[in-house]
């Protein structure tokens, strides 16, 4: 389990104080998945990152399974079990997508064709990724979904996921959907927490929550939570396909 | 078959980094130790000849020559020796053939220890060739690690040339020097790959001249500067006919390290198609914040980072 105490995060912007996260508190249970959702530049990036532990929070705690981490390093973070996929998926001259999946699931050996059962999880035709450099030749897309296939090899006890639709088109996400839903049936021993603004990947989770101008607004089951945010930029609906019938 | 010298530990080691030599090469070869040759072997189409004195070999590929090698490798394990070396590598039309050069220093003593090399290339009508060259030098004495390779590339009507260039490690300093002329429909590649520490400098000109109509050439370097050390990269590419030319330089820069790329391009004719990419910066934050969320140290993500690189 996943327990965020009390967490604060400032920066100094213009010699005055901002705060960016102002004490937030939830736990994300195991074997769930949560979403947290809300407008844009409310905070929910920065959270990913306080809790992968690329920024560090001015007060409050984070602990996991019971252990403080507030204070570990990115590196320990990850060893302890912390999995983050990134927004803005990194690219790498030189560094094939088959080392990216070795060095995430931490076995140098680990054969191409165990690789590419990840990349086949992600909807990607393995045998003509895991050669590939991760480079600027990938799509958004076909980096999207190689960076949500490092978490699934790490197999962190906490994946976080920020936002996984940004930067790619909306067929590809219709796809994505379809990964997440998957994530959704394989949780065991772990849980999940994405940072989403769309409406199916919110209809997937156990739990939503709402960060707003840096505060928690709401906290609650999908079906409580989620009839309150449809038409709003809090869930926005997927890309329709003609024939679907999409209820908004 | 000739017999090879004996080659010390140090020789061996060496043999292995620069040209992933465990024993005797199949194919034609020549292994040059503390400047005698320490064995040579020619083949029905491939004759290898020193030339008088001692300054050097002839290597002649006949004609046609289809899927064969020739391994060159120098070992220097004397402190002190300095050998300016003449290699002339002679390529007949339509062959099809690797060359695996490559330098190893080894030096513990106070004083330089230096090779010259200097290969020149004609390569024929239609032929093919495969060039692969690695520089590496090791041992903790006083006395510097130097290289300093001549290439010279003649390309005659529609023959390829790829040319694979790589140091890594622990030559104190470089100054490579590369030429090429090249006629209508030959077709250049290089690959540099170059690691500086330490106070280590490496210069790399290159003058590539395309005169033949539809000739092309495609220099790419990628280099990482680590501490104290230089590198200069300074490629020109010059089209005097209806060509295509690109040169990159990407480098990586660390510690106190400095990089100046010149890239040039000269175009003397209307059809001649030239650009130039130079990009140096040093790692990104978000690259070893990547790597470090799978896992790993800073400096392990570094370390991967380089690899990936250089590769």
């Amino acid at each position: 389990m996943l327990e965020i105490q009390n967490l604060t995060f400032d920066v100094d912007s213009d010699g005055s104080n901002k705060e960016i996260i102002r004490d937030i508190s939830f736990q994300i249970p195991d074997n769930k998945m949560i979403v947290i959702t809300g407008p844009n530049g409310g905070g929910k990036s920065t959270l990913a990152r306080l809790i992968a532990g690329i920024e560090k929070p001015t007060s409050g705690r984070i602990l996991l399974d019971g252990e403080d981490i507030t204070n570990m390093s990115i590196t320990d973070r990850a060893k302890t079990g912390i999995g983050y996929a990134f927004q803005q998926p990194v690219r790498f001259k030189g560094i094939q997508v088959l080392d990216l999946i070795r060095l995430a699931s931490g076995n140098k050996k680990l054969s191409a064709a165990d690789a590419c059962i990840y990349l086949s999880k992600v909807g990607l035709c393995a045998r003509d990724y895991i050669d590939r450099e991760v480079n600027a030749s990938l799509s958004g897309g076909e980096l999207k979904r190689i960076e949500i296939a490092t978490v699934l090899a790490k197999a962190p006890r906490i994946s976080l996921f920020d936002e996984p639709e940004a930067g790619i088109d909306l067929w590809s996400f219709q796809n994505l959907i379809e990964v997440f839903e998957e994530i959704r049936k394989g949780i065991h021993d772990s849980s999940v927490l994405i940072i989403s603004h769309q409406e199916r990947i919110l209809n997937i989770a156990d739990e939503i929550l709402v960060i707003r101008d840096g505060h928690l607004a709401a906290q609650g089951p999908k079906d409580e939570i989620l009839p309150g945010l449809i038409g709003t930029t809090a869930a926005i609906p997927g890309c329709v396909k003609s024939g679907d019938t999409v209820n908004i | 078959m000739l017999q090879i010298r004996e080659l010390d530990e140090i020789q061996k080691r060496l043999l292995k980094e620069v040209a992933d030599l465990h024993k005797v090469p199949e194919g034609a070869f020549n292994i040059r130790a503390n400047g005698e040759s320490a064995g040579r072997v020619s083949t029905e189409n491939i004759e290898i000849i020193p030339k008088e004195g001692g300054s050097g070999l002839d290597i002649r590929i006949k004609p046609g020559t289809k899927n064969e090698s020739v391994h060159i490798p120098v070992v220097l394990t004397k402190s002190g020796l300095t050998e300016v070396v003449y290699n002339d590598f002679y390529i007949g039309e339509n062959a099809d053939v690797i060359i695996v050069a490559g330098c190893g220093i080894d030096n513990c003593g106070p004083k330089d220890s230096q090779h010259d090399g200097i290969h020149r290339f004609y390569v024929g009508k239609g032929a093919k060739v495969r060039y692969v060259e690695k520089h590496y030098g090791s041992g903790n004495g006083a006395g510097k690690r130097i290289l300093n390779p001549g290439t010279e590339v003649y390309m005659e009507e529609d023959s390829y040339a790829e040319m694979e260039m790589v140091q890594i490690k622990g030559v104190d300093d470089t100054n490579r020097t590369t030429t090429a002329e090249l006629a209508a429909g030959a077709k250049l590649v290089v690959r540099e790959r170059l690691m500086t520490h330490g106070e280590q400098n490496a210069i790399s000109t290159y003058v590539v001249n395309m005169n033949g109509e539809g000739c092309s050439a495609d220099v790419v370097s990628r280099s990482v500067a680590r501490d104290n050390s230089y590198q200069k990269f300074d490629a020109k590419l010059v089209g005097n006919a209806a060509c295509n030319g690109h040169t990159e330089c990407d480098s990586i820069i660390m510690d106190q390290g400095r990089i100046l790329a010149v890239p040039g391009l000269e175009a003397n004719n209307v059809e001649a198609a030239l650009v130039h990419e130079a990009a140096i910066g040093k790692i990104a934050g978000d690259q070893l914040i990547k790597l470090m969320t799978l896992g790993l140290t800073e400096q392990e993500a570094e370390e991967q980072i380089i690899n990936g690189f250089l590769k």
